[in-house]
């Protein structure tokens, strides 16, 4: 065996402990979901059962927090792409001076640990919704406060992501429709916004499943509501049920789902892109012969 | 009410700085230069701006000053809000040092913090040790394929949240957990081993729920390096960890700066593993926190707690930029 | 529908950098007009304040008589193509063609009838349904030409559109662009780098060294009587002899050079004393002695040849290096290198000017 061998052998094997530690935890857990006893057990395996996944339909609080993570998830997706784009927008063009200031404003969401923009967010909207009795009873609710905490980070991704697509975007494309007649905003809604589709897509996906899973904001902003994250934290502190490795096995399904989707999705473009690709470059090759010819 | 009042002025102070300085920037400009409504048309521009103003000023700026201003208030029941008594003060800070009511040092909350920082900063270096290996054979020695694969294997378990993923792991390490049968199965041990108590949980959580923080970054990092450098440092002989210590890490700086800060704050500003894998007589410090609002109803302390944290954290960013001499714009991307 | 346009005392100022300073240009209707220049020049200034991308700092620009400042680039009776070309990746070949008739509000039917009939013109008929990245280079300089016709501009501006084409293929779009210009009679102002490009299309050329138009006039005049030392350097190849000049009349100059007295024409009116730079093409110089004032004695030190012309690169005295293109048919024995050899010229094809900046190799 030669060294190189024995170098990939172990880089196997540690890609495998790797993978183990990741899904290792994940997988007994999924395991426990199909078996019978009611505390979460693995070993002995005693019968098959599908019972934990009935309880979890049945849970009515789990569905009512699942209602509410997919009304906060839309409601973020709604206010964070655009804040985001606006935001990736104006940072392109506002003055280099004043570039960094207000990089540092938008950015620091991030790096602020999720339970202090959760106390901030109702420290501040307590106060400024008490201020007539119509904004108190209409917004202050637990809904509307972690949708406003979960935005305040995440449009901050989102202007991240955006914005690393606009800055691959051709200027010259934007004074060509100038050019051509276009005003400022028809130059945004048909040569900047098809550019940026990409990049708007991803941001809303990721902003609605950051926001379906964010843990340590919404649980302050939450109030008195629920989501589906706060009523697992509520379950887990209070002792197991098979019903949470059910959900856990729901979630896994969902994402390698989506995962597998998504590489699909990619793959198909991939092909696309470079038959389009292999088009020109054939134009190119019969042109060329023309005009030898 | 007034010191809150005062804290509505500075985020106007910011917007006028902002005006200030794209005054002086037109003047500069050459005369191609055109206005952002020219830019944007009046439509579009006023949207972008009330966005951007609305997110900055009433979802980042705001919240945080009227977090610190409550910090520096005592804690008084609604009615009494705005009254005789609102004062200012730094009771809130002091009581974090001191205990306001025997007047000894607050030994418990002062090594919560301490331990906080310690553990998470080890749960950074301990994710760095062992994701490096893992970014740097996908970015460099991977096929393409099996890349994709690895990619795609590594971003499934990251949407299950948090604290399902907690719940995972005190499956594993509970008493009556499987490693804890495997041990006694094969005769180890006698008894099951607390790892829960002893945080063994908390620290494994930790490191579980962030790995693929520290992950991407570094994977970000070393993927643009040139495969030739290292060939070239092999054919001069460099032995391997040497082509590591001299190419590869100070060229994935940014990446390492990225993902050890990013890891460190998630940890330190942890809330689920603590909660629900930390041993019962632990204290973290977000912990703290959270019961000062959710159990003494105490928003002035818990603010001030929640401010010191956010101290600790951004020295801490600060600290790495400047060790690994990067800039903010690289470590967040 | 053509329009003609006046720069009139352009200036453009970018800080205290100067880009343009004090155009001023009449480019009649229907005009192929060149702007010729090395990069920095200031030509792709002129273009942007023409097309309305840039305010003049003092001066105007005319567009048919009519006064543009103030007027936005959409509202201007120009279209622009640009050195990338700036196609649409996203549209297909028919969409981007149709742009401009979009935004003007012009229904779905009539815009595709309409970009049919310019797919015809740039011969890419029945191609207008496929994405432009499946197109060629040229094919996507065709329709980059179609999408800037398809709003009637008055006026088509041109920004070094073949720089991005390979050398034939370059050649081969030159014939075309005139054609093109023929056809629809428009006025066409073109930017470039490339003396072959602007001789062999334009009507007139203007060019252009450190924002300054050094001389207007048709490829022809351009080449045989450059007006300064920049545009007889620039213009092709030139051998240039600094000195001062000993002897003027009207008509003719002799200059003491580092290679002797050397003659040639005199159209600046230069006297006796004056600083000046002797100007003599390659293909003017034979290896052959001449008129006294017109010879110079030199060592061969390469000889290429190029089928129908052999150049000679010779040395004199000084270290400057002298070249000569001769053809074919002229019938001289070529030395050898090494060797030594006189090289002449016809007095009259020598051109003295007076001292200036020459173009930068």
């Amino acid at each position: 065996m030669t060294s190189r061998a024995i170098l990939r052998a172990m880089v196997g094997f540690y890609i495998a402990i790797f993978l183990l530690y990741l899904f290792g935890p994940l997988l007994v857990t999924s395991i426990t979901a199909f078996n019978t006893p009611s505390y979460p057990q693995a070993w002995p395996f005693e019968t098959f059962t599908l019972d934990w996944f009935v309880a979890l339909w049945n849970h009515r609080a789990m569905m009512e927090g699942l209602q509410n993570s997919i009304i906060i998830g839309v409601a973020v997706v709604a206010l964070s792409v655009p804040m985001g784009l606006a935001a990736s927008i104006m940072m392109n063009q506002i003055y280099a001076r004043a570039r960094g200031l207000f990089y540092l404003v938008t950015v620091s969401p991030v790096l602020t640990p999720g339970v202090i923009i959760g106390i901030s967010t109702v420290i501040f909207w307590k106060d400024a919704l008490a201020l007539s009795d119509f904004t108190k009873s209409t917004f202050y609710n637990g809904l509307v406060l972690a949708t406003l905490g979960q935005a305040s980070f995440i449009s901050a991704y989102c202007m991240l992501i955006i914005s690393a697509r606009l800055q691959r975007f051709d200027r010259g494309q934007e004074e060509a429709a100038l050019d051509l007649g276009a005003s400022f905003p028809q130059v945004f809604w048909h040569i900047l916004l098809p550019f940026l589709r990409p990049a708007l897509i991803s941001a809303a996906v990721i902003a609605f499943l950051t926001s379906f899973e964010n843990y340590n904001t919404t649980t302050f902003a939450i109030l008195a509501d629920k989501t589906l994250v706060t009523v697992i934290a509520g379950e887990v502190r209070q002792g197991t049920t098979p019903a949470l490795s059910a959900l856990a096995v729901v979630i896994i399904a969902i994402s390698l789902a989506g995962a597998i989707a998504y590489e699909i999705l990619k793959r198909r473009e991939e092909a696309r892109a470079s038959r389009i690709l292999e088009a020109g470059r054939i134009a190119e090759r019969e042109a060329k012969a023309e005009l030898a010819a | 009410m007034s010191s809150r009042f005062v804290v509505l002025l500075i985020p106007l102070a910011v917007i006028a700085i902002f005006w200030l300085m794209a005054r002086r920037e037109a003047a500069t400009r050459g005369p191609g230069h055109r206005g952002y409504f020219d830019r944007n048309g009046a439509l579009l521009g006023t949207v972008f701006i009330a966005l951007v103003g609305f997110w900055t000023v009433f979802l980042v700026v705001l919240p945080y000053l009227y977090m610190v201003v409550e910090s520096f208030h005592p804690r008084l029941i609604p009615s009494k809000r705005g009254g005789p008594e609102d004062v200012l003060t730094i009771a809130q800070y002091r009581s974090f040092f001191v205990e306001p009511s025997s007047g000894n040092w607050n030994t418990i909350h002062l090594w919560a913090f301490i331990y906080t920082i310690g553990v998470s900063v080890v749960v950074a270096a301990f994710n760095f040790a062992i994701c490096y290996p893992i970014a740097y054979y996908m970015a460099q020695s991977g096929t393409r394929q099996r890349v994709r694969v690895l990619m795609l294997l590594l971003v499934v378990p990251y949407w299950v949240n948090e604290i399902l993923r907690a719940f995972a792991l005190r499956l594993l390490l509970a008493s009556k957990g499987l490693i804890n049968q495997m041990l006694m199965g094969a005769g180890i041990t006698d008894g099951p081993i607390d790892f829960l108590g002893a945080n063994v949980g908390l620290y494994v959580g930790l490191s579980y729920a962030y790995l693929l923080i520290m992950v991407f970054p570094l994977y970000n990092a070393i993927e643009s390096l040139d495969r030739n450098q290292i060939e070239a440092a092999r054919d001069l002989g460099a032995p391997w960890w040497k082509i590591h210590r001299d190419v590869v890490i100070p060229y994935a700086k940014p990446g390492i700066a990225s993902g050890c800060t990013m890891v460190f704050m998630l940890s330190a500003g942890s809330l689920a593993a603590p909660q629900f894998l930390g041993g019962p007589r632990t204290l973290w410090f977000t912990s703290i926190v959270y019961d000062f609002f959710f159990q003494s109803f105490n928003w002035p302390r818990g603010a001030a707690y929640a401010f010191i944290l956010l101290v600790a954290c951004i020295a801490f960013v600060l600290l790495m930029l400047r060790v690994f001499k990067v800039s903010l714009g690289e470590t967040i991307r | 529908m053509s329009a003609s346009v006046e720069l009139d005392n352009l200036t453009v100022r970018f800080g205290s950098f100067t880009a343009v300073s004090r155009a001023t240009l009449d480019i009649a209707g229907g005009e192929f007009f060149s702007f010729l220049g090395p990069s920095g020049c200031g030509k792709t200034t002129i273009l942007r304040a023409v097309s309305g991308f840039l305010d003049p700092t003092e001066g105007a620009v005319r567009i048919g008589g009519q006064d543009m400042s103030g007027i936005s680039p959409n509202r201007r009776p120009t279209a622009l193509i640009f050195q990338n070309l700036a196609l649409f990746p996203l549209m297909t070949v028919a969409e981007n063609i149709a742009y401009g008739l979009r935004v003007r509000g012009v229904g779905k039917a009539e815009r595709r009838r309409k970009a049919d009939e310019l797919l015809e013109l740039i011969a890419l008929a029945g191609q207008g349904d496929k994405l432009v990245s499946e197109l060629s280079g040229g094919q996507k300089q065709r329709v980059a030409i179609a999408r800037a016709l398809a709003v009637q501009p008055k006026v088509l501006l041109l920004d070094e559109p073949l720089s991005a084409l390979d050398l034939k293929l370059r050649q081969h779009m030159r014939a075309e662009l005139r054609a093109i210009q023929r056809q629809v009679g428009i006025t066409f102002i073109y930017i470039t780098h490339d003396q072959g490009e602007a001789l062999t299309m334009s009507d007139r050329i203007a060019v252009m060294s450190d924002g300054v138009i050094e001389q207007v006039g048709d490829g022809k005049s351009v080449y045989d009587s450059p007006a300064t030392p920049f545009v007889a350097s620039f213009v092709g190849e030139n051998n240039a002899f600094p000195g001062r000049v000993v002897s003027a009349d009207a008509r003719m100059a002799v200059i003491e050079t580092a290679f002797g007295r050397l003659a040639g024409r005199n159209p600046s009116r230069l006297t006796a004393g004056d600083r000046a730079i002797l100007f003599v093409r390659p293909e003017a110089m034979v290896p052959t002695a001449g008129a006294p004032e017109a010879t110079l004695a030199s060592e061969v030190v390469s000889v290429a040849f190029e089928g129908n012309l052999t150049h000679l690169y010779l040395r004199g005295s000084g270290k400057k290096e002298i070249s000569l293109s001769i053809g074919r048919t002229a019938g001289f024995a070529m030395p050898a290198q090494g060797a030594t050899t006189p090289a002449s010229y016809a007095p009259e094809a020598g051109l003295v000017l007076p001292e200036g900046a020459l173009a930068r190799e």
